[in-house]
């Protein structure tokens, strides 16, 4: 991000559910998703990283050792209106398979677009955790979120 | 006992014989006769599979999911080190140079691999196409896939990696990808039925030696296989859940 011009940069403070926030440097500017790749990773009930591929790894620009034991929502960018969120969870703790379009916030301040599926993962009839796979979106579904979400903020 | 053996018919028809000198080594291996069948459509074979025909099946990924999860199948051992990929590729000739060329109305041709066609169909995604504005020609092979591209019959084909690899090279360079997948936990299995799972580590054991012995490796070789490694339930689990996220 060298080439970066300082006034790209902002400063937001992110205020999770859970009542801690943080600081984070926004850059807006967009990494292209991979091709062919999916970004997939786990959690346990709470929302707590248990697993990420390497795609993930990549993309989010966080190690593996970073990454495992955190919750999920240190790739909450400030653009995500926590509306889209509450509908995640709500679904996914039905029971139910969850699709949705997400601006994830990358380590380095960027942001990448995904098109993410979330599926509760059933063992003898438990819910035990959750699964998460992301892939490509079109640009014209990134625009159409891009517009809606401003409106939900 | 005679135990029923049948394999996803997703196989490139050189490794047919393969599967015949595996099903007389595991019947040596065993001590008990195997009879293998082999289906040329997926249809056909899911129905006899429905119908409790088979104890053992080397399933393609998205079948694997019905035979863990609707039918009690165990999995017990995968192909070493052999993802199952899938590319599009389109005529070397063709304007179109990625998947975002691809305009609505387009042609598609494909086998009825459901596997492949469903990694193809989200490969598309990022192109607004869908089943909905695409049109899809089902062929019998991927010969015939590529014949299609060359032929300017279609816009874009759908491949398994491994059987585009194998494509020659006169055909290989008539033809060029636009997207090659790189999902890596998605995987053929070897899977054991409820009705004997006891036999479980004696069958794992066997395989897991196959590739330690030179008339194991001779028949890994006729399969076009490195070799097995083991699957746990939960890599199992793992897989089908990944799976279900891919399928709508
Ligand atoms: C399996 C799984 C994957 C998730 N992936 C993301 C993600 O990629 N980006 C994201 O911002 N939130 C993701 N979430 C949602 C977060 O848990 C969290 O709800 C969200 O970041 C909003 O934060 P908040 O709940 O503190 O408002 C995921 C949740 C689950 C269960």
């Amino acid at each position: 991000m060298s080439e970066q011009d300082s006034t790209d940069v902002r400063e937001v403070v992110i205020n999770y559910y859970d009542g801690t926030s943080r600081t984070a440097k926004i850059y807006d500017r967009e990494i292209p998703y991979p091709e062919g790749k999916l970004i997939v990773s786990r959690t346990d009930t709470k929302g707590i990283i248990t697993h990420a591929n390497q795609a993930f790894v990549d993309m989010s620009g966080y190690s593996q050792d970073e990454l495992i034991g955190k919750n999920h929502y240190i790739l909450r960018h400030p653009d995500m209106p926590s509306v889209a969120f509450a509908g995640l969870w709500e679904t996914i703790e039905a029971g139910n398979k969850w699709h949705g379009y997400v601006k994830n916030l990358r380590k380095d301040g960027a942001y990448y677009w995904v098109k993410a599926t979330v599926i509760p993962n059933i063992r003898n009839g438990v819910v035990v955790g959750y699964t998460s796979v992301r892939r490509k979106p079109s640009r014209s579904k990134i625009a159409e979120s891009e517009a809606l979400y401003k409106t939900l903020m | 006992m005679i135990l029923n053996l049948t394999v996803s018919p997703d196989f490139a028809p050189d490794h047919i014989s393969g599967w015949y000198i595996f099903n007389t080594w595991l019947q040596r291996q065993l001590g008990t006769r195997v009879h293998l069948e082999l289906y040329d459509c997926f249809d056909k074979q899911r129905e006899d599979i429905k119908a409790g025909k088979f104890d053992l099946v080397y399933a393609n990924p998205f079948d694997a999911s019905m035979l863990v999860r609707e039918l009690g199948f165990k999995a017990v051992v995968r192909p070493l080190a052999k993802p199952d990929e899938t590319i599009i590729a389109t005529n070397a000739e063709s304007t179109i140079n990625n998947v975002e060329d691809l305009q609505p109305g387009c042609q598609l041709v494909a086998t009825d691999d459901p596997d492949v066609n469903r990694i193809g169909m989200i490969m598309l995604e990022p192109a607004d196409l869908d089943g909905d504005n695409t049109k899809l020609k089902t062929v019998d092979s991927y010969i015939i896939v590529a014949k299609h591209l060359l032929n300017q019959q279609a816009d874009a084909g759908f491949f398994l990696k491994d059987a585009y690899d194998e494509l020659s090279d006169l055909i290989k360079n008539q033809m060029k990808v636009l997207v090659s997948s790189e999902i890596s936990v998605v995987h053929h299995a070897l899977l054991v039925g409820p009705k004997l799972q006891q036999y479980i580590p004696q069958i794992q054991k066997f395989l897991l030696n196959m590739s330690s012995n030179e008339k194991g490796k001779g028949v890994l070789e006729s399969m076009d296989l490195d070799g097995w490694e083991v699957m746990t339930d939960e890599e199992t689990e793992f897989m089908i859940d990944l799976i279900d996220t891919l399928i709508d």
